[in-house]
């Protein structure tokens, strides 16, 4: 079946996940559901200790079992130890046939490729997954499939108890013995627990690892006590330095800094720019480069921003710092100055759930006016892949991509025009990630595409006359005007991933790569 | 042309090739390795090839390590691979055989 945004979604597979195709971005609008109720173990003896020696009797009190789906959180991003630890445990427990659903998995967890090899992972759900996990799922490694899920899809999984998580591991930065938890006040902090909250409500069992044991109670608790079965203590967590990277330079790159200026003027000639805008950007060089020279022009116009939301990064902080913006909502610290900046009371830990669960009663990214979004590819289409590479296997993740994309009322993408030889811009994606009816604006250091769509948006910036506009049709013939018209990747025929839209459909499929001749 | 010596041009920088020309045993042989194999490989073997028949080489091995060169770059590369093994440092044929 040929689903909204023109992906052929195969009837087994939509009979196999008993899922339907992607229907639109508010097919599930107001259609309601009830919400999964979790079993819990409760605690009235006052004689009884949450505190276990080792991983394993922590696995063993949590009746571990062959079969069973375990969760963990990523705050702890390339620098995490808590996925190996705990799975080397099951590993060693002989136990198979586990489904892994982490928030998102990265090279730091390289080291599960042996377990996928040999069955003791046979399914994956994760926002996505770079390094060598992503290779093996793409290589056909993984018995069964890999259901790839925004940060607010996520929870919806969880809430609707299509994800069933039978014991949720929680790395924790500072916890007492009774399993209030925070993400700062220890050795290894990252400052927020955001994704992990639904774990908390949705698991069976909920087991919290820190390397930092605080006396009771460790308050504000970010997690409470009251969802936390076992706490234990390890040496190590994390590795400091990976988790959060010091501040990153300013770019120097020009043409991220033309990327930038460009979408500093697309932010500040449209209609959303007034006294009170919300805002998200993210991460990379230009998104960054793009939020210094926009705090410029808000100071030079007085203009503040009423909150930022998101993963935050330093240049976020500093609005903070300058009075530029209210709040800020926080579910993710990117650099160590958004992690120490946590403890400024307008900075707001919010849950994931709270941030971009389509299924609540409304989301933080619904009331968003800009988001930045970066993108490995767009296409004639606007649909955005952020999950498969070019060649085919799967590198990266959807994150809160397709969360913020159809909250914000304006969306804006920056992506250069080509990586290397590779055109970002081009007829079709390889896989949709975010579809193209929730994308508002494509910057690139060749012009800027507005999505037909929106006729507001264009003539606002053509008023304007700020930035140099292009079809994104002009967009893609320059770009394979440059490098040529990238041949199809070739793939075989079995389905090992699938990309589900926030509401649970299935945007995409990713098959298995075919291997290169040489 | 002949390749009478091993020779070579380009770096395995980003966006550049490594291209090697060797005496071959009478043929054209060309090994390929590239970053844009899946997407691009068969246009950067036809461009290699072409160049290769161009400069009237028929008897190399060739061994090219791409990645993600232009075609333009990949052209040139080849030719100047082409040209060392020969000594070949002045009076380029600009327009003829090297265009």
């Amino acid at each position: 079946m040929i689903n909204a945004v023109g992906r052929e979604i195969p009837d087994e597979i939509l009979k196999a996940t008993g899922k339907e195709p992607f229907q639109g971005n508010n097919y599930k609008n107001g259609v309601p559901f009830r919400r999964m109720a979790p079993i819990i173990h409760p605690v009235m003896d006052n004689q009884h200790s949450k505190l276990v020696a080792s991983i394993r009797e922590a696995l063993e009190k949590c009746h571990a079992h062959s079969g069973m789906t375990v969760s963990f959180h990523h705050h702890f991003r390339e620098g995490d130890l808590i996925v190996n630890m705990v799975m080397k445990e099951i590993h060693d427990m002989g136990l198979k046939n586990i489904t892994l659903a982490a928030t998102s998995l990265g090279k730091a967890h390289d080291a599960l490729v042996p377990m996928i090899e040999d069955g003791t992972i046979t399914r994956i759900e994760a926002s996505g997954v770079r390094g060598k996990i992503g290779e093996a799922i793409s290589n056909g490694k993984l018995q069964g499939l890999a259901i790839m899920r925004s940060h607010g899809g996520r929870v919806r999984s969880l809430v609707t108890g299509e994800t069933k998580v039978d014991i949720a591991f929680i790395g924790a930065p500072t916890s007492d013995d009774y399993g209030n938890l925070r993400g700062i006040g220890g050795k290894t902090n990252c400052g927020v627990l955001s994704y992990s909250h639904v774990d908390g409500d949705c698991a069976e069992y909920v087991v919290a690892i820190t390397d930092c044991l605080v006396p009771f109670p460790n308050f504000p608790a970010h997690i409470s006590m009251t969802k936390v079965d076992y706490v234990c203590v390890v040496d190590a967590i994390g590795i400091p330095e990976k988790i959060a990277t010091g501040a990153a330079k300013p770019t120097t790159d020009q043409r991220k800094l033309m990327m930038a200026e460009y979408c500093t003027q697309v932010v500040v000639n449209t209609p959303y720019f007034k006294d009170g805008f919300s805002y998200q950007t993210g991460v990379g060089g230009a998104s960054i480069a793009s939020t210094i020279s926009l705090t410029k022009i808000m100071q030079e116009r007085g203009v503040k921003m009423g909150f930022g939301v998101g993963g935050l990064t330093k240049p976020m902080c500093d609005l903070l710092d300058m009075g530029l913006v209210r709040v800020l909502m926080d579910t993710q610290a990117f650099d160590l100055d958004a992690v120490s900046n946590v403890i400024d009371p307008k900075h707001h830990r919010i849950t994931a759930g709270a941030y971009a669960n389509p299924f609540n009663k409304g989301a933080f990214v619904n009331k968003l006016d800009y988001v930045i979004l970066a993108s490995l590819e767009v296409d004639v289409h606007f649909n955005c892949n952020v999950v498969v590479g070019s060649d085919g296997v799967i590198t990266g993740a959807q994150g809160g991509h397709p969360d913020t994309a159809q909250g914000a009322k304006c969306t804006i993408v920056i992506c250069p025009l080509l990586q290397g030889r590779i055109p970002a811009i081009c007829t079709n994606v390889t896989t949709v990630t975010t579809p193209g009816e929730s994308v508002d604006i494509v910057v690139t250091d060749y012009g800027v595409a507005v999505n037909p769509n929106r006729h507001d948006l264009l003539e606002a910036l053509k008023k304007a006359d700020c930035v140099p506009l292009k079809t994104i049709e002009e967009l893609r013939d320059i770009a394979y005007s440059i490098v040529g018209e990238p041949e199809p990747v070739e793939f075989e025929d079995r389905i090992v991933g699938i990309i589900e839209a926030r509401d649970g459909t299935i945007m995409d499929v990713v098959r298995q790569v075919k291997q290169t001749e040489e | 042309m002949e390749i009478s010596k091993a020779a070579v041009a380009g770096t395995l920088e980003s966006s550049d090739c490594m291209v090697t020309v060797e005496p071959g045993s009478g043929t054209v042989e060309l090994d390929l390795e590239s970053a844009v194999m899946r997407q691009f490989g068969k246009q950067i073997r036809k461009v290699i090839l072409e160049t290769l028949e161009r400069l009237d080489v028929t008897n190399a091995k060739v061994t090219v390590v791409d990645k993600g060169a232009l075609d333009c770059t990949i052209k040139a590369r080849v030719e100047c691979a082409v040209y060392r093994s020969n000594d070949v440092k002045d009076k380029l044929p600009w327009g003829g055989a090297i265009r």
